[in-house]
């Protein structure tokens, strides 16, 4: 047993980071905050060219030809960059909608009551009839309110894994935020890392991050729709629970539209109701338990 | 990443299994709890089973992969617990193997492998606890002996043990961590005294020990004079790091029986039960690929296991402790019933945030040996 990257899979997931801080570093991060709604076709366009949406595609359709595993590793990457757009919806078009693959086509996807990034789509799956923007609580992801859904909010497993990537993601960066925080804020005459209070925050942060992880790894691996659901179940709580200790630790600082803190928890919590939320993966382990 | 076995392993796990479905009916029914003497013979007496197989030295020789193998499927075939074998087979052992001289492994190892001997460990002094490197219990050089006085505390198995893996101060003049020696030290020696405390579980699973100069060969020093904390992290990160692998089967095995129990009992309907349930499901299925990755880590790094094991400990033992209280709603009333299962066990689980380190303590290390956040002044 080998449950650990291989080098390839380390090489793969250095090479999006590099990207996505190249180009989507801190400053394009914040000019998107600044110009809410608006979809950068060019980086859309250069994830495209890097593989991102056809990584799973075969190589004789033009894809990537990786598998699960890579994704995962790739939407993690994302999740830790914040990177806006409808990047699970569009990952798993690549395929059946031309130009999805190739990041020239954006897609997004009615999911239960909600859609993302519907007026920057070129293709928008499901029944969007009725549909009528909200003042999106998140500034990098806008909403869309749809007449209660017709036949439920169930996805597919797939999408539930990828957003548990993105959220796996999440929780690395808050927890890289945390921890640089506190070891540079000093009061009382000491970093307050040196608090155990603090540091009890940043360790249960971490503890959170890394069951997430290999929940999320593992189910890459076996694609089983129940440790799918306990990807999600973990990653959205190491997402969500890491961000708001996150903003603990940065005080009043912490509390700020300028501090990057409030749009990593934002984003958690869009991504947490997804696919109906917490309900249906407890539903659906539970049932394993009996079956 | 990779979830599947070598051939090897997987052949590994059909012997095993093949051999655990021939023995197991052929065993005896287990001592009661409080029986300690029952229970040594019991525990000793599986031990030299696995050893007559040559299952024995899994826990130390076999690849880490191999030993999990071994752990979940023998807990999987609801084969007997190490119990008293604990501290020999998972921690001490592993100890000597690491950094005990070729004499001492010969003279340890085989009686610890063969079902002969039983360890404890006199780590924890009334003083010493959490801040362990406080320790006070002293030891003098006479002639080829260490004369040692002092007492330990919360000494599990003691009662019953052959062998402790003691620590003793050697050098009361330099800072706390640097007077410190590892000793293996024989019960039977004179000046021992045993006082068994009773847990609040009810049982007698711990003890008192006092020391009132107790002779001990100097050849039984593990590691180097005054260099006793340095093998003492050895030994924990054995403690943390897998020796509660086992026990993370056992618990999906609860979790299933729990769910059954609810679907029985009508409680299943309530979706808030339902729903925890379902929650603590993944948790343990997460808890389990944690272990898978802990151990394929130490596989690739073939060392001794790393601050990882901290990372598991504070969230097995909170998880533990949540599926038995989960299981005491399941239960009903019954919860109060000390003849019902799970009832014992929810008792038990309260010592997992306090033994071998608590929770607070677990924080402080993944805080400031894995995160690099600074030491309080
Ligand atoms: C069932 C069981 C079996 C055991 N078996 C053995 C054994 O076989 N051999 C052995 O040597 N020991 C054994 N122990 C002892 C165990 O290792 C200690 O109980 C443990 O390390 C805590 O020490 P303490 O009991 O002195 O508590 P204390 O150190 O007094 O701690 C009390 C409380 O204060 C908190 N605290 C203390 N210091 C700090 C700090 N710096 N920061 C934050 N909080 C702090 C603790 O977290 C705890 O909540 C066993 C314990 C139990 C419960």
């Amino acid at each position: 047993m080998r449950f650990q990257l291989s080098a390839d899979q380390r090489a793969l997931r250095a090479g999006v980071r590099e990207l996505l801080e190249r180009r989507f570093g801190r400053e394009a991060l914040r000019a998107a905050v600044d110009t809410p709604g608006r979809l950068d076709r060019e980086l859309w366009r250069a994830l495209g060219d890097a593989g991102f949406f056809a990584l799973r595609q075969p190589e004789a359709d033009g894809g990537v030809g990786l598998g699960l595993p890579e994704t995962v590793l790739a939407f993690e990457e994302a999740g830790r960059a914040l990177l806006p757009g409808p990047l699970v919806a569009t990952h798993l078009a690549a395929g059946t909608v031309p130009g999805a693959a190739g990041g020239e086509t954006v897609v997004a996807a009615v999911d239960g009551e909600l859609v993302e990034w519907l007026d920057a789509a070129d293709v928008v799956l499901g029944d969007t009839g009725g549909a009528a923007p909200l003042r999106s609580l998140d500034p990098l992801t806008p909403l869309h309110r749809v007449p209660a859904a017709r036949d439920g909010a169930a996805t597919a497993p797939l999408a539930d894994l990828l957003t548990a990537a993105e959220q796996l993601g999440t929780a690395v960066r808050v927890g890289e935020l945390a921890v640089q925080h506190a070891r540079t804020r000093e009061q009382f005459g000491q970093p307050i890392g040196a608090f155990q209070a603090v540091k009890h925050l940043c360790a249960d942060l971490l503890v959170r991050t890394e069951t997430a992880r290999v929940a999320v790894y593992a189910a890459a691996v076996t694609a089983d729709p129940a440790d799918i659901a306990a990807a999600r179940l973990l990653a959205d709580e190491a997402a969500v629970h890491g961000a708001r200790d996150c903003l603990q630790v940065h005080g009043g600082m912490g509390f700020t539209w300028e501090a990057d803190v409030h749009l990593h928890l934002k984003r958690a919590w869009v991504r947490a109701r997804r696919g109906g939320g917490s309900t249906e993966s407890e539903e659906l382990l539970a049932a394993r338990l009996v079956a | 990443m990779d979830l599947s076995c070598t051939p090897e392993e997987e052949e590994f796990r059909g012997r095993l299994r093949e051999w655990l479905a021939k023995v197991l009916p052929t065993l005896p029914a287990g001592p009661s709890p409080d029986d300690w003497p029952g229970r040594r013979a019991y525990d000793l007496g599986w031990q030299r089973m696995l050893y007559d197989a040559g299952y024995a030295d899994v826990h130390w020789d076999a690849s880490p992969t191999t030993r999990l193998i071994f752990l979940e499927e023998t807990e999987k075939a609801g084969a007997p617990y190490v119990g008293a074998g604990f501290v020999g087979l998972l921690h001490a052992g592993p100890t000597i193997a690491a950094e005990g001289t070729a004499e001492q492994r010969a003279r340890w190892l085989p009686p610890i492998l063969r079902g002969e001997e039983v360890w404890c460990q006199g780590f924890s002094e009334p003083g010493a606890g959490s801040d362990l490197a406080a320790l006070r219990t002293r030891a003098w050089r006479d002639g080829d002996d260490y004369v040692v006085s002092g007492s330990k505390i919360w000494t599990s198995h003691a009662e019953v043990a052959d062998w402790c893996e003691l620590l003793v101060r050697t050098d009361p003049d330099v800072p706390k961590h640097q007077g410190i020696t590892w000793l293996a030290m024989p019960m039977d020696a004179e000046g021992i005294t045993v006082r068994p405390l009773r847990t609040l579980a009810g049982s007698a699973e711990f003890a008192e020990v006092f020391l009132d100069e107790v002779r001990v060969p100097v050849g039984n020093r593990v590691g180097a004079e005054n260099d006793g904390w340095r093998v003492t992290m050895v030994t924990l990160s054995f403690e943390r790091g897998t020796a509660f692998v086992g026990e993370v089967v056992a618990c999906r095995r609860v979790l299933g029986e729990l769910a059954c129990a609810a679907r029985e009992n009508g409680r299943w309907d309530d979706p808030v039960l339902r729903r925890r349930l379902g929650r603590l499901e993944a948790e343990f299925r997460a808890l389990w690929r944690l272990t898978q990755w802990n151990v394929s880590e130490a596989e690739a790094s073939g060392g001794v296991p790393g601050a990882g094991g901290s990372v598991f400990k504070l969230r097995y033992s909170q998880a533990r402790q949540e599926l038995y209280d989960t299981a005491a709603d399941v239960l009903g009333p019954d919860a109060f019933d000390l003849d019902r299962p799970w009832v014992l066990d929810r008792l038990s689980a309260l010592s997992y945030t306090i033994a071998a380190g608590t929770s607070q303590i677990q924080r402080n290390i993944v805080a400031e040996r894995i995160l690099g956040l600074p030491k309080g002044r």
